[in-house]
């Protein structure tokens, strides 16, 4: 079939490509790493008081981190083609067990955002084409703009305001009730209840991306030539604008939607940060401050993975919907 | 310069750029530009002028703690946690949130442009060699990469505006490549050429003035994600404490949420009426720069 | 009665009126060309037969009769059942006309699907059908090609299928041979008329191009600036055209039979341009007619019959025709 076809070359390429892109950002990272003032163990001894110069030291070479840079990094890789990202000093465990227990959290949480932002976005963004110039239009293009240039995470606080503080309906901190031991039906819908406020205070801003794009893309559509086509046929307007204008008015809000990725688990890093979600995001801020870099670096390069596999959902995405990509 | 090499530069920069006068009257007659412009300047306003209108540090404690708005003349916004001025934040966080924003967004087309014009006019191993580069700084979660170089150095204003400019150059870098990329194939660059100018005055006197106008729209874009990252940076505590900005009122005002809600709502009304004027200006300064006839 | 009939049609856009006190009609199974040249309301008219007009144009006056019905005062549900099925279209541009995105089979298959109701594996043969009478070499295969696989030529013909997937009475023509090269054109053209034939199908032919109209119309009107100055029959209309538009037409085309060519002779042509009929009370021709009058001006002149078959508007060239 043609799309597997596709997703093999696309996969191939993307492994070829990325190989040396990825070996950039570890060296990039190491070495702005080392660029930080101080290092983990001068925040645990800090933190547990006892600042003498033999623990340090001690701690330093359980660590490896008194060893030179180059051999560090050397160490760093052998260890990451066994896929072994070394030991985190603050959390006393492996690095990639510490990531794996935060990144479920991290991905739920863009997954809705993105998914939530995408759909809102693409109604949004029809409803203001379809009544482009008037007042449906006008309202929702106002509201549209002040999503735009609203902070995501003061939207997330003004919901908290709202639906925790005022109305009651909605807790604003963790991922699920603990201690509560829920089961079937109750522990998914704490868990949706616990998702919502942070997905939309992530989405926010995306969506007004999203819908603005929509509303330019379909109005452009409506120009071309084969909508008139499509009318002269006898369709209903509505199965026109879903199966003939959307489809085209959709392909740019892929290549954009791919672009956001990144941004997203960035943004993701104060939300979780303000909602005490367990991610990723939050995860990294936390090393920042504890100079974690065994943990940082994990992140980074588990974060930029992230990015390049979207990527290529993207591209496959995108072929999928315009037959033309890829035609010789 | 000869004669004839003035008047072909003229030739190559008229074809493409419309006369002044006309182009100021397009300006003013689109009302999307205007608005944004008259809000921005309110805010410039304010923060030239917050000295004047609030003399003295806005971080001294001057009145009683948690005063909501309108209990007091004297305090017509309230006051924070440690009996802070709010209006005054208000106003020298405008300051603070202009001049990081501009600086950022300065930083960021400075190093944006240089990488796009070289990559976009030489091509070959240079382009591959910079666009890789670019990638790699894309391929990084922007805003975790400020953190990390946030946290490198010490976080003043300074540091942060250099953050947030080296992580947003990439854009601009792709944007201002891909207008050179067309562009160098145009005839007036090749009379350009013809006539002996070094590739220098060519990129810069020929091709940059024309490239111009989607980077115009692109800055008001990234001064507002500046804005909008300093106040993300400001709200986790890595600002600067010497200055106040609106990320940090929101951060100060986090822990009072169930009681004194608005010292986290005014500021992020702030910040929103400031980037949405931004926005406003760059939605204009796109519909004058790229006319479309569209209702 | 007739397939067709428009009465007295008018329809104004923002600023100028593109179609002024239209009327003509098609009998079912002929071939009427509207000729004029770019701007004269010859599109117009065609897409205001379907309601297709875009959000700006407004109907100021008259009716379509379609098989005794007036199409302006249908709903938009009994336009939708009409559109396809009774009345089709052909646009001038194969290659914006089709979507992208969809397979050929897919957009053929929606009207045979819309209309009548046919299951996914009919309507999949009848489309493969239809690819084979509009001489699609490999229809089977090509039916899940995309546009951007087809040449123009072949996307023309495509069109051609959805357009009469559905057996109409009438297929509306949009200059469907402009964008295509001479002998494609000539291809196309064949096929028309060919389908025409074995589905007794009328067709409405706009066209700038008086060659077409020659080989394929049965009877023909001139469009000047909105309005029909002229009709006629085929023959009589290339034997000796009436009104002094015709004529300029007429004389401004190179004809290799008449042995005319442009280094001999100056390519007549009619002098002035149509702007010129902007706001002009009387005849819209009359700023570059070589036989104006001051009466020509008062108010635009009526379109009178002449002979059998034959109106003109032109009240000078009648009255000499009856005098000569």
């Amino acid at each position: 079939m043609r799309m597997g076809r596709r997703i093999l070359t696309t996969l191939r390429r993307t492994a070829i490509h990325a190989g040396p892109t990825v070996l950039g950002i570890i060296v990039l990272d190491f070495l702005l790493l080392q660029l930080m003032p101080g290092d983990a163990a001068d925040v645990i001894a800090s933190e547990s008081g006892v600042a003498t110069a033999e623990t340090m030291a001690a701690l330093r070479e359980r660590f490896g981190l008194d060893q030179p840079v180059l051999t560090q990094l050397v160490n760093f890789l052998g260890h990451l083609v066994q896929f072994d990202l070394g030991f985190s000093p603050r959390y006393n465990m492996s690095v990639l067990d510490m990531i794996m227990t935060r990144l479920p959290g991290t991905l739920l949480l863009m997954v809705t955002a993105l998914s939530l932002a995408l759909v809102l976005g693409i109604i949004i963004g029809s409803i203001m084409a379809a009544w482009a110039g008037r007042w449906p239009d006008r309202v929702l293009s106002v509201v549209v703009l002040l999503f735009y240039s609203m902070p995501g995470f003061w939207v997330g606080l003004m919901a908290i305001v709202l639906f925790s503080v005022k109305l009651g309906w909605l807790p604003s901190d963790g991922s699920m009730t603990v201690g509560a031991n829920l089961t079937g039906w109750a522990f998914v819908a704490d868990r949706l209840d616990h998702l919502i406020l942070p997905a939309l205070a992530l989405a926010s801003f995306f969506v007004a991306v999203y819908a603005r794009l929509v509303r330019a893309s379909m109005l452009e559509v409506q120009r071309q030539d084969f909508m008139r086509t499509a009318q002269a046929k006898g369709l209903h307007p509505f199965f026109i604008q879903l199966h003939h204008a959307l489809r085209n008015a959709l392909i740019p809000v892929t290549t954009v939607a791919g672009m956001h990725l990144g941004n997203l688990l960035g943004g993701a890093v104060v939300v979780e940060t303000l909602f005490g979600w367990p991610g990723m995001g939050r995860l990294a801020l936390e090393a920042v401050l504890a100079r974690d870099f065994s943990v940082l670096l994990g992140v980074l390069l588990l974060s930029s993975l992230l990015v390049i596999i979207a990527n290529v959902v993207i591209d496959l995405l995108h072929a999928w919907l315009d037959p033309r990509i890829g035609a010789a | 310069m000869s004669v004839e090499a003035g008047k072909l530069a003229d030739f190559g920069n008229r074809a493409a750029v419309p006369r002044k006068g006309r182009r100021l009257r397009a300006f003013l007659r689109n009302p999307t530009f205007v608005a944004g412009v008259v809000i921005l300047s309110f805010f410039v306003l304010l923060a030239l002028f917050a000295d004047v209108l609030f003399p003295g540090d806005p971080l001294d404690m001057v009145g009683p703690p948690v005063l909501w708005p309108g209990e007091s003349a004297e305090f017509p916004l309230g006051t924070d946690s440690l009996g802070r001025d709010v209006l005054a934040g208000l106003v020298h966080g405008a300051r603070a949130s202009l001049l990081v924003g501009l600086s950022a967004a300065a930083i960021g087309l400075a190093i944006g442009m240089v990488v796009g014009a070289a990559a976009g006019f030489f091509g070959g191993w240079v382009d591959t060699l910079l666009m890789r580069v670019v990638e790699l700084f894309q391929t990084t979660p922007t805003f975790l990469l400020v953190v990390v170089i946030v946290a490198i150095g010490e976080p003043t204003m300074q540091t942060i505006a250099l953050a947030i400019g080296i992580a947003s150059w990439p854009t601009v870098a792709r944007l201002v490549r891909a207008q050179f990329r067309s562009l160098r194939e145009a005839d007036f660059v090749m009379a350009a050429r013809s006539l002996g100018y070094s590739n220098l005055r060519i990129i810069a006197q020929e091709i940059l003035p024309n490239a111009l106008p989607p980077v115009i729209v692109a800055a008001s874009v990234m001064i507002a994600n500046a804005i909008l990252t300093e106040a993300g940076l400001s709200f986790l505590n890595m600002r600067d404490a010497n200055v106040v900005s609106w990320g940090g009122m929101i951060g100060n005002g986090r822990d009072l949420l169930r009681t004194a809600w608005f010292l986290t709502a005014l500021p992020g009304v702030a910040i929103a009426a400031a980037v949405l004027s931004l926005n406003l200006v760059g939605d204009g300064l796109n519909e004058i720069l790229n006319p479309r006839s569209d209702p | 009665m007739s397939l067709l009939a428009v009465e007295n049609l008018s329809v104004a856009f923002p600023g100028h009126v593109a179609v002024r006190e239209v009327s003509f009609a098609i009998e079912p199974g002929e071939t009427l060309a509207l000729v004029g040249e770019s701007g004269c309301g010859k599109s117009v008219t065609a897409f205001s037969v379907m309601r297709l007009l875009p959000p700006n144009a407004r109907i100021v006056s008259g009716r379509i009769l379609f098989e005794g019905g007036d199409l302006l005062a249908a709903s938009p549900p009994e336009m939708r059942a009409i559109r396809g099925k009774q009345v089709s279209l052909i646009q001038q541009e194969p290659m914006t006309s089709l979507n992208p995105v969809l397979s050929i089979g897919a957009q053929i298959g929606e009207v045979i699907r819309h209309h009548d109701k046919l299951s996914r594996r009919a309507t999949r043969a009848r489309s493969i059908e239809l690819l084979d009478l509009v001489s699609i070499p490999d229809a089977h295969r090509r039916i899940d090609d995309y546009p951007h696989n087809l040449s123009g030529g072949m996307r023309q013909r495509v069109m051609i299928a959805m357009a009469v997937a559905c057996g109409p009475k009438l297929l509306i023509a949009d200059e469907p041979t402009t964008a295509l090269d001479v002998t494609t054109q000539a291809q196309v053209l064949d096929l028309l008329d060919d389908l025409r034939r074995q589905l007794s199908m009328a067709v409405l032919l706009i066209t700038h191009d008086l060659g077409v109209v020659a080989q394929w119309a049965d009877r023909i009107n001139v469009m000047y600036a909105g309005r029909i100055v002229e009709q006629a029959g085929i023959q009589p209309f290339f034997a000796r055209p009436m009104h002094p538009y015709s004529r300029g037409l007429l004389g401004a085309r190179v004809d290799v039979d008449a042995d005319e060519h442009y280094s001999s002779n100056r390519l007549s042509e009619i002098p002035g341009s149509v702007g010129s009929a902007a706001g002009e009370a009387g005849c819209p021709f009359a700023p570059r007619c070589p036989l104006v009058e001051p009466s020509c001006r008062a108010a635009p002149p009526p379109l009178l019959a002449f002979e059998a078959e034959r109106r003109v508007a032109c009240p000078v060239t009648l009255e000499a025709a009856h005098h000569g």
